[in-house]
């Protein structure tokens, strides 16, 4: 449930035609894309795609090669230090001190962030609270758990209630129930701060982001909100049913129920005489109902229908696949001629 | 430059609690106190050129200097940079000059602290001595006015050290090494007999301007060159200007 409307809220993250080259090798290459505020964008990407490169440019850490970066209007590379007032950036791997105390340590970074001293007070209490951090204020930073330190570094991220947070991969090494805790405490920034989480972990940015960025090979391959990478990137749905009956004829009662419809594969028959039956389509539409209606129509017996929808990681592994094969066709030819050559000696 | 007293206050809080803080002040104050001891002993035996202060000074430049230094600061900038702390430090609105001012700034005030701490062993010796003419305020103070100021230089090296390398063990090596060069250095260098030669005299002299020891002697005496505190402070301000262009470029090729 997005909290605003993409269309109307202002925009906190510009990025126009970004470029990052490490000697003369692109990692970050031609990337645009807006944040709009109160809205929680993921981004996705196999490792060494340009995420974390991205992230850090966009804090001002590293300087791009070209392009612009502006936050809150604010362009990132001439006035860097305003910029850095709008945004709270979680690390990679969260760097923390290891011999300082939580309430210290939370306390120097609100300092750091000009927050007054009064203001402050309240507010290291409010995020304490917050990130359920009261009980374990006093203990000593290097001898946490990891969720532990994984809340800390959230804390504090959203301690100067920027405009902009920024987190690389906030979730990485945390079990099931520390990342749940974490996604409710991304997921309630939402609506009032603008979020960038990166992840290689799905389910995780599909739960928790309103946009999705695919980015591979330094580019942004692919992005929208879960259901239209869905339909863009894998563009097909994929209906499996269990049924009993003729399979010479069922190509005509597909054709009957929707002109698209078509089998892609068939297994079977089990013991009872029920073939497993997987159609595909390119329609969006919903035709359950009407497909199960044809089917009883013509004799056969069905005893399962479903529809299969493609997981965040199929497009993933689609938009990854895809982008490999156009961006990097020459390099991936040569990537396999290499990869044969010890075969053939 | 606003933030300069918060990173200061934290970093010089930080020195406090830490363990090794104390570990390395027990060390110096140990070694300095067996020097102090010796010195005595000789003094007590035969009548003596100079004052003890002087000779305690010089000595402890040769080791507390190239021994201590590296041990306080090789911490600095190196563990951050190891923490990857560095990264969310420099993502605040702060910049590397107030970030590398404000931890120079903390190991030079526990370098005076040290420094400072050596008072005690002249104060045992002021109530137990007979003798007046063993403590002669005018090298006391001149002493201790060269150790803030050659400190400055010496402090900032190790910090530059600090920022050339991620592990500890490494910079504190460095620091040593640069340390060594520059306390022992000119004089072993003027030493060599290719220096002799009448085409090398700028060089002597260079060599010999950068003398620490003479510096040492001189301030001692009473004497405040200006020539000496220009050594000191154009060194420290080009070391420290070096340590930020450090750290800066260490972030752009990482």
């Amino acid at each position: 449930m997005p909290a605003v409307d993409p269309d109307t809220a202002p925009s906190t993250i510009e990025v126009e035609h970004l470029v990052k080259t490490y000697g003369g090798i692109a990692a970050v290459n031609d990337v645009s894309f807006t944040v709009r505020r109160g809205e929680i964008v993921g981004l996705l990407g196999p490792n060494g795609a340009g995420k974390s490169t991205t992230m850090r440019i966009l804090t001002g850490f590293l300087p791009a090669t070209s392009g612009i970066v502006r936050i809150c209007g604010i362009p990132v590379a001439s006035r860097t230090d305003e910029a850095k007032r709008h945004i709270g950036y979680m690390p990679e791997n969260n760097p923390l001190p290891e011999d300082m105390r939580i309430n210290e340590y939370l306390y120097y970074r609100g300092r750091l962030k000009e927050m007054p001293r009064e203001k402050l007070r309240t507010r290291l209490d409010e995020m304490l609270e917050l990130c359920d951090l009261k009980r374990i204020r006093h203990r000593i930073i290097g001898k946490l758990s990891k969720g532990m330190r994984q809340r800390v570094g959230i804390a504090e991220a959203i301690l100067g209630e920027p405009e902009v947070i920024i987190m690389d991969e906030p979730t990485i090494g945390l079990d099931p129930h520390q990342i749940l805790v974490v996604r409710d405490l991304i997921g309630g920034l939402r609506g009032r701060m603008s979020v960038i989480i990166s992840s290689h972990i799905l389910p995780e940015i599909e739960v928790t982001c309103d946009r999705v960025l695919i980015i591979n090979g330094g580019r942004i391959v692919a992005q929208g909100t879960p259901a239209e990478l869905r339909r863009s990137v894998v563009g097909r749905t994929h209906y499996e049913l269990e049924l009993a009956g003729d399979l010479t004829a069922l190509p005509a009662v597909l054709a009957g129920v929707s002109a698209e419809l078509a089998v892609q594969a068939t297994a079977g028959p089990d013991e009872a005489g029920f073939h497993a039956v997987t159609l595909t389509t390119t329609s969006d539409q919903e035709l359950g109902e009407r497909l199960l209606q044809a089917l009883t129509a013509r004799t056969y017996r069905v005893r399962a229908i479903s529809r299969a929808h493609p997981t965040l990681e199929d497009v993933f592994l689609a938009a990854t696949k895809r982008s490999w094969d156009i961006v990097d066709a020459p390099s991936a030819r040569r990537r396999d001629s290499r990869r044969r050559r010890p075969d053939k000696t | 430059m606003r933030h300069l007293f918060t990173i200061l206050g934290h970093e010089i809080r930080m020195l406090l609690v830490n363990p090794s803080t104390y570990v390395a002040a027990v060390l110096f104050l140990a070694i300095m106190g067996l020097i102090f001891t010796g010195l005595i002993e000789v003094y007590s035996e035969a009548a003596q050129e100079t004052s003890p202060a002087y000779d305690f000074f010089r000595l402890f430049l040769g080791f507390a200097v190239i021994f201590i230094v590296p041990l306080i600061t090789m911490k600095s900038v190196s563990e951050e940079r190891r923490l990857g702390t560095l990264e969310t430090l420099l993502t605040t609105p702060v910049s590397t000059a107030e970030v590398v001012l404000g931890k120079y700034g903390a190991v030079y005030f526990l370098y005076l602290l040290f420094w400072g701490s050596t008072g005690g062993l002249f104060y045992i010796l002021h109530r137990f001595a007979t003798d007046a003419r063993l403590l002669d305020p005018g090298t006391l103070v001149g002493g201790y006015v060269y150790i803030a100021v050659s400190g400055l230089f010496y402090v900032a090296i190790g910090v530059f050290a600090s920022a050339l390398s991620r592990n500890q063990a490494v910079a504190a090596i460095l620091a040593f090494v640069m340390l060594a060069v520059l306390i022992f250095g000119p004089k072993i260098a003027l030493d060599v007999q290719l220096l002799q030669l009448e085409a090398f005299r700028p060089a002597r002299a260079a060599l010999d301007y950068a003398q620490v020891f003479q510096h040492l002697n001189d301030f001692s005496r009473g004497i405040i060159d200006t020539r000496h505190l220009f050594f000191y402070f154009t060194g420290t301000t080009l070391t420290l200007i070096l340590t930020i262009l450090g750290v800066e470029a260490k972030l752009l090729h990482h």
